[in-house]
């Protein structure tokens, strides 16, 4: 786990003034404003957080002063955050705002680190791109988060911005380390000073069993979480997926061939992980780091469970002109967001494509396995191109409303579609929304014997019906029912009629 | 001078079908039945080829919609009661209405349906439906489409051995007969008045069913009865008899 701390958070977001003039941000509480955060220079002025404007103004006349916009410092660390997880799918931010100004963020970098070559290049290739967004930061990398967490600030060498220490050595990194290093409230270590206890080794040297009792339970929590001995429970920004591979680049990448080339290596990559966990993806990510430290992101859907490289391949080919790799990428990431069980049985099975038993049971719709793997191909390639939604089957609803009648399934089902129910004749063409037409000779109980549409006058010759649907009166909507007819014209056209509250309109166009 | 007139013609006809093959298509001559002996008479295998282009556009853009799309339907219902796999149906609008075509026999569970806002996506799913073993075959439903586009159908298609099926729903009607076409046939449906015999209720649809182009056959109308009830297409009944005469 690293502990990455940036003390001077919202003043460098800024990044207004040189480095050299005393500058702050204050906060308005009360009618007063109160400084929030100082720079270097402000600081060795004599100005700290919790001054008046005023007082700091006296103290130092030359100071630079601008209004803190906490909103602000969130979207910005959100930003860094991003960026932050070209090294590890696993971040979380730490508190914010922190008093001073400061913000940090966690990484959980377990399986991440040798692709950067070891731990102690990934802190130096953090630390060294944070400096590149203008944040000095400091980092402590330990085996748990409390331990990290008191390293990154109290724990690193003068001179030096990080600090890792061995698996299993907290108790002998911590012990010199103060007591405001365990996350504990300033009153909290306020009164333990008074007792005489200062470092973490203070506390150490107590018998284990009276810390609870004598100091209260979240001095003794924070000691053994730091430890080790307690678990801490944080949760990343965004939930980690399933099962995620990545490359890292040492030198930007940003030739298209490259980028084809790599993406290809991470589809086989993550193909061999499903196999191995016995899995298929219906849902994929394909993150772009780049270098300057944007990134873009690229989802994809499956219409069923897969993991064929050459599948997958077509699929992001379709989409290469979308990649963007910008002055180039250091990194990048290819993640299954969503997995279904998928035995190595299911992709060899040679009558239905995953087994699935709820498939319409049509025999001469039983594809044998390289047609159901095009299918899925083309539908998955379609879907892409058209837009989510825009492939799918027919399926029946139980309604007598024609408009409601019909509901879209995915184009691979996985349940049974249900029977059309036998009902009057229904036409072929429904218009979206019905449209109204001028009854010229209505008669008093049926079919109209003459009726303009779309500004032409139709005589009706046959007519059949009426056929009453009610509205359904749970839902929203009129609920007067409607009274259907079939008509047919002079021409033989033949029209799907209604009246409803004695409006007509025209729903739909027979064969 | 060797054999009959007739047969010297069914030699020379089987040649210029070979020319006018694209190269490397194949061609296994498989054909599909329209279910009335009369009109598949008239086609030169003895039904639709399947590996091809077939057009169909209403009479008038808006009023025939309904016929042009039955016969559509009925395209589609042949093809799949003679094929395995599923059609893939791509259109503008989704206003097709699904119950209606169940009941001609079309198995919903069978039609894949895409809708494309775009004409170009529209042309592309198609040729990517062509492209794919697993389908029967594919429709789409056009408002009209160039002889470039269609010529790219037509070539993909032929490749593919796969019908397609293309609805122009606002093509000018009256011009179908004169405008050159890649298709293999091109149909133009409108509506006739049913049998008078019925006073009150609305009978059987008629439709006056042109042929506008064959390739290597030739133009021909026919008045025929549709059943929407069943799907099934008969000549109709007081012109039967003309019709059949024509033919012979």
């Amino acid at each position: 786990m690293i502990s990455l701390w940036l003390p001077r958070f919202a003043i460098e977001r800024r990044r207004a003034s040189p480095e050299s003039a005393p500058f702050a941000l204050f906060q308005r509480e009360g009618g007063r404003e109160l400084l929030f955060a100082v720079n270097a220079a402000a600081e060795a002025g004599g100005l700290l957080p919790g001054m008046t404007l005023s007082q700091a103004r006296a103290l130092c006349p030359t100071l630079g002063s601008e209004e803190a916009a906490p909103q602000q410092d969130k979207a910005a660390l959100a930003r860094l955050a991003d960026w932050a997880e070209r090294f590890t799918p696993w971040v979380a931010l730490d508190g914010l705002p922190e008093p001073g100004g400061g913000a940090g963020l966690w990484l959980d970098i377990t399986g991440c680190a040798h692709l950067f070559g070891g731990e102690e290049a990934l802190l130096r290739a953090l630390l060294a791109g944070c400096r590149q967004q203008g944040y000095a930061g400091r980092a402590g990398l330990a085996d748990t988060p409390g331990a990290a967490w008191a390293l990154a600030r109290h724990g690193c060498e003068p001179g030096s911005n990080r600090r890792r220490i061995e698996a299993g050595a907290q108790r002998e990194a911590l012990a010199p380390l103060p007591l405001a290093a365990l996350r504990l409230p300033a009153g909290k270590v306020e009164l333990l000073a008074r007792l005489g206890l200062l470092r973490i080794g203070d506390l150490l040297a107590l018998p284990p069993a009276s810390l609870t009792t004598r100091l209260g339970p979240e001095v003794a929590a924070r000691l053994r979480q730091a430890l080790g001995e307690k678990g801490e429970p944080l949760s990343p920004r965004r939930p980690a997926p399933p099962q995620e591979v990545r490359l890292a680049f040492g030198e930007p990448l940003a030739a298209a061939e490259d980028l084809a080339r790599a993406v290809d290596c991470l589809i086989g990559r993550l193909c061999c992980r499903l196999e191995t966990a016995g899995q298929g993806v219906r849902h994929l990510r394909l993150t772009l780091f780049r270098a300057e430290g944007s990134r873009q992101e690229l989802e994809l859907a499956t219409s069923r469970a897969t993991r064929e490289p050459a599948h997958l391949a077509r699929l992001f080919a379709q989409q290469r002109e979308r990649l963007q790799p910008g002055f180039g990428l250091d990194a990048l990431a290819l993640a299954a967001c969503v997995v279904e069980s998928l035995s190595a049985l299911q992709m060899s099975l040679v009558a239905e494509p995953s087994g699935q038993a709820g498939r319409p049971a049509d025999p001469a719709a039983a594809a044998s396995e390289p047609d159901a793997a095009a299918l899925a191909l083309l539908i998955d390639r379609l879907t892409l191109r058209l837009g989510a939604g825009a492939v799918g089957c027919q399926a029946p609803r139980q309604s007598h409303l024609p408009e409601r009648a019909v509901t879209r399934l995915p184009a691979l089902p996985t349940r049974r579609a249900g029977q059309w129910c036998p009902a009057p004749p229904r036409p072929l063409r429904l218009l979206a929304r019905p449209e109204p037409v001028e009854v010229l000779a209505p008669m008093a109980e049926g079919a109209p014997t003459r009726f303009r549409w779309r500004r032409r006058l139709h005589r009706v010759t046959h007519a059949e019906g009426p056929e009453r649907l009610s509205a359904e009166w749970w839902r929203d909507g009129p609920i007067d029912s409607r009274d259907y007819f079939r008509i047919e014209d002079q021409d033989g056209r033949r029209f799907w009629l209604y009246c409803q509250a004695e409006r007509w309109f025209l729903h739909g166009l027979f064969g | 001078m060797t054999g009959s007139e007739p047969e010297n013609l069914e030699v020379l006809r089987a040649h210029i079908r070979r020319l006018e093959q694209s190269g490397g298509a194949r061609r296994d001559g498989a054909t599909l039945s329209l279910g009335a002996a009369a009109l598949d008479r008239r086609l030169p295998g003895g039904g639709l080829p399947l590996a091809g282009l077939h057009e169909v556009r209403p009479a008038h853009p808006e009023l025939d919609d309904g016929p042009a799309t039955g016969f559509l339907l009925l395209l589609a219902a042949r093809l799949l009661a003679a094929r395995a796999g599923r059609l893939l149906w791509v259109s503008r609008a989704d206003d097709l209405h699904a119950p209606a075509a169940a009941v001609v026999g079309l198995s919903t569970a069978r039609l894949l349906r895409a809708c494309a806002a775009r004409r170009e996506d529209l042309l592309w799913a198609l040729e990517q439906g062509l492209d794919c073993p697993a389908l029967a075959g594919v429709v789409g439903e056009v408002d009209a489409v160039d002889a470039v586009a269609a010529r790219r159908l037509q070539l993909a298609a032929e490749k593919a051995g796969r019908p397609c099926f293309l609805l122009q729903r606002s093509a000018a009607g009256t011009q179908g007969r004169l405008a050159g076409s890649p298709a293999l046939t091109r149909w133009q449906v409108a509506a006739l008045p049913s049998d008078p015999g019925l006073p009150d209720l609305v009978g059987r649809a008629c439709w006056q069913l042109d042929l506008l182009r064959c390739r290597g056959g030739r133009p021909a109308s026919f008045e025929v009865e549709w059943d929407d009830a069943t799907g099934d297409l008969a000549l109709a009944a007081p012109l039967r008899d003309r019709a059949a005469a024509g033919v012979a």
